[in-house]
């Protein structure tokens, strides 16, 4: 079954200042959207807004259809969203951590926490406490879910802060082969993609006084 | 589908162990506790009339405190780095993950209290059936007690230093809570039968059982 979300007529205000006002726009599976723009133009604010956690001024999100208010737990199940905050505990292993996640949010049938994060390149670095870990590392054990969540569609804050090279290599690697799969990627990002997207859409949000 | 039993055992177990990793945070209660009710009868004297008459109160209010003292850190470490934002778009109702913490918070600031109010009971003068009525009534209301100081601490997740704010919105939630357990221990004391007062206590639990954690995931959506 495919996945399609879209946004009608958004309109965000943040202190008083319009971020953005009567967005449109739709996806479905296979499309990755990258929002730029310069910073404080709402991108953070708008990816808030689609994973739910801010409500817009006006306008709405829809998920197959229908408005996600009415299907929050459904449409949960079938979002990943990681933001600035890693949502990893500093006194807890990188595998805790994931174990913890998986727990809670459900993952794909055959994973292997160890051999994933071997592969990410913290191979040794399993039980180690996350805040011992370098910036980028940290960061990886956030994306990590990348390959253990079942959901369809990703929201991504700035993925690629402080990863070296060949994990941003690696993350597009994985998203082409998500998008293959039928999956939907709605990310920001300052450096522009490294690879061919060919459902690359483009969102550009100016900075508004 | 996610097993909403597995989810809630998940979070208990993870706030177990990050408890054991900083265990000054376990510790710091029970040592107020025991402290609070060791220099009672030392700066009062021992007149043991006196110590018996002002014991529940002396208890309950060193209980009270006590498990304020942990309540400004139950979901500030979840908030600060971002566990928060992905419960809150958990396919499992949050009110699972905020009944784990409260449940985490009782067995790590509350059940401690409970195990060592027999031997504090005695540098109390307090005799055999306010002792029972002591842990009996610890056993209803320190539950209650965590939900309340969860309610706080849910309230002023955002805040920089919520500490004094916590307190002033959750101490006239605690004194219904106050009066009925001082009331039942000394009516025990006396010698007569304080079921009415147990009841009363078992029925704010209950309401809060049922209502506090809505509330509290409500409290915490808002400020993620």
């Amino acid at each position: 079954m495919s996945v399609e979300l879209s946004v009608d007529n958004l309109s965000c205000i943040r202190q008083d200042r319009c971020l953005f006002e009567q967005l449109s726009f739709s996806l479905k599976s296979g499309d990755i959207m990258q929002v730029a723009g310069p910073n404080g133009a709402g991108k953070s604010s708008l990816l808030r807004i689609l994973a739910g956690f801010l409500t817009p001024h006006s306008g709405q999100v829809c998920y197959q259809g229908q408005t996600v208010d009415k299907q929050r737990l459904e449409f949960n199940d079938d979002l990943l969203f990681i933001g600035h905050k890693a949502g990893v505990n500093g006194h807890l292993s990188a595998f805790e951590n994931l174990q913890y996640w998986v727990d809670t949010h459900g993952c794909v049938d055959e994973h292997d926490p160890y051999s994933l994060l071997g592969r990410l390149g913290l191979v040794g670095l399993e039980d180690v406490a996350v805040s011992q870990l370098s910036a980028g590392q940290q960061r990886k054990v956030a994306l990590a879910r990348l390959w253990l969540s079942k959901a369809r569609i990703w929201i991504l804050d700035e993925p690629f802060t402080a990863i070296d090279a060949s994990g941003v290599k690696g993350l597009q690697r994985r998203f082409e082969q998500f998008l293959a799969s039928g999956g939907m990627i709605v990310l920001t990002t300052h450096q522009d993609l490294t690879m061919n997207f060919p459902s690359l859409q483009q969102l550009r949000l100016e900075y508004r006084f | 589908m996610l097993s909403y039993s597995q989810s809630f055992v998940a979070t208990l177990k993870r706030d177990l162990k990050l408890a054991l990793r900083q265990p000054v945070d376990v510790v710091n209660p029970l040592f107020f506790f025991v402290l609070v009710i060791v220099l009672f009868p030392i700066g009062i004297g021992p007149e043991p009339n006196l110590l018996q008459r002002i014991s529940p109160g002396v208890i309950w209010v060193a209980a009270l405190l006590a498990t304020l003292l942990g309540a400004e850190k139950l979901f500030k470490e979840d908030h600060h780095d971002g566990t928060l934002e992905q419960v809150v778009l958990s396919p499992v109702p949050m009110s699972l993950y905020v009944l784990a913490k409260i449940s985490a918070h009782w067995l790590l600031s509350a059940l401690p209290l409970l195990l060592v109010s027999p031997l504090l009971a005695a540098f109390l003068n307090i005799n055999a059936s306010g002792l029972v009525a002591v842990a009996l009534t610890l056993l209803v209301a320190t539950p209650l007690l965590s939900i309340i100081a969860a309610i706080g601490a849910a309230l002023t997740v955002g805040l920089q230093k919520g500490g004094v704010l916590i307190s002033l919105l959750v101490l006239p939630l605690n004194i219904p809570v106050l009066i009925f357990a001082t009331s039942a221990v000394d009516i025990a004391i006396a010698g007569y039968g304080y079921s009415g007062q147990l009841a009363i206590l078992a029925a704010m639990l209950v309401l809060a059982l049922l209502g506090g954690p809505k509330a509290i995931s409500a409290a915490l959506k808002v400020s993620v």
